[in-house]
């Protein structure tokens, strides 16, 4: 497949989990968002790794290799930015008694 | 139309109205089940770019223990009823504008970009194999590898200590 629609397809993606973000008040589906940007990311460095692995392929049989390592480790700290962000939701529903991030604005003052 | 196309045709679609139906459910357990969708849709992008190590790892990892996670947080918190608060419509309609802005000013700035020739190949190629990466995880990137770990202990020992309740321990509290 041509590489514009893979890089279209992930602005998508992308522009769904910015909006997401924009318009919820619910923490969690917020974070959720956040994870739908993440895996637009992935899948265009995945798609360029194939791309970049078609072109040189010829000169270097392992090109496009350190793109796909490269998602590993986003998916790596991925999990790990899950496991705190929701404990940190949790002690705030657990404060506040609501997951409403318009109760976090008292980081303001 | 080839196979293929059709594949991807109907993924991509699959996946951005799944995305979609994440950010307009009501529900948060909908929402997490429409999120679920959208990562099984992104594996088989993966399938299809024959990038099956990570297609599965994706499943594995996300569709797996992540989205199980946020589930166990919802039931957990007793959330998963619609009394969500919502923004007043003007706000709503704004951020609206605002996300369809930034994706016509990038699609505007990539439309023209130098890939018109560009081909991502798809089910041949064998760097997403699971014996290629890891002789590349393991062979140039073990320190990342090791580090990783190291993030994730500190991330497990980050989360126990956000989870802990706070009642019974040192004093340190109350000066807050």
């Amino acid at each position: 497949m041509p590489i514009n629609y893979y890089i279209f397809l992930s602005l998508a993606l992308f522009a769904i989990g910015i909006v997401g973000v924009l318009i919820r008040r619910n923490a969690i589906i917020v974070f959720m968002c956040i994870e739908i940007m993440l895996n637009a990311a992935n899948l265009l460095l995945v798609a360029f790794s194939k791309m970049h692995h078609l072109q040189q392929a010829a000169t270097q049989a392992s090109a496009g290799t350190d793109g796909q390592i490269f998602v590993f480790f986003i998916m790596v700290v991925a999990a790990a930015e899950v496991s705190v962000g929701l404990a940190i939701i949790v002690m705030m529903f657990r404060n506040v008694h609501s997951i409403d991030i318009n109760f976090l604005n008292r980081l303001k003052h | 139309m080839s196979i293929t196309q059709i594949l991807f045709w109907f993924l991509s679609v699959l996946a951005l109205f799944s995305a979609l139906m994440v950010i307009t459910s009501k529900n948060p357990v909908y929402s997490v089940l429409w999120l679920i969708l959208v990562f099984f849709a992104i594996s088989g992008h993966y399938l299809l770019l024959n990038a099956q190590f990570l297609a599965i790892v994706n499943i594995i990892v996300y569709a797996g223990a992540i989205m199980v996670l946020f589930l166990f947080v919802i039931m957990l918190m007793n959330l998963n009823k619609s009394n969500e608060p919502q923004k007043n419509k003007w706000l709503k309609l704004a951020a609206a504008l605002a996300g369809g802005c930034l994706l016509l000013v990038l699609v505007a700035a990539l439309k023209n970009a130098e890939t018109k020739s560009a081909i991502a190949e798809s089910g041949t190629g064998d760097i997403g194999l699971i014996g290629n990466l890891g002789k590349a995880l393991f062979n140039d990137y073990v320190v990342p590898f090791e580090i990783s770990s190291i993030l994730f202990l500190s991330a497990m020992v980050g989360a126990v200590v956000l989870g802990k309740k706070e009642a019974s321990s040192h004093p340190s509290g109350e000066e807050a």
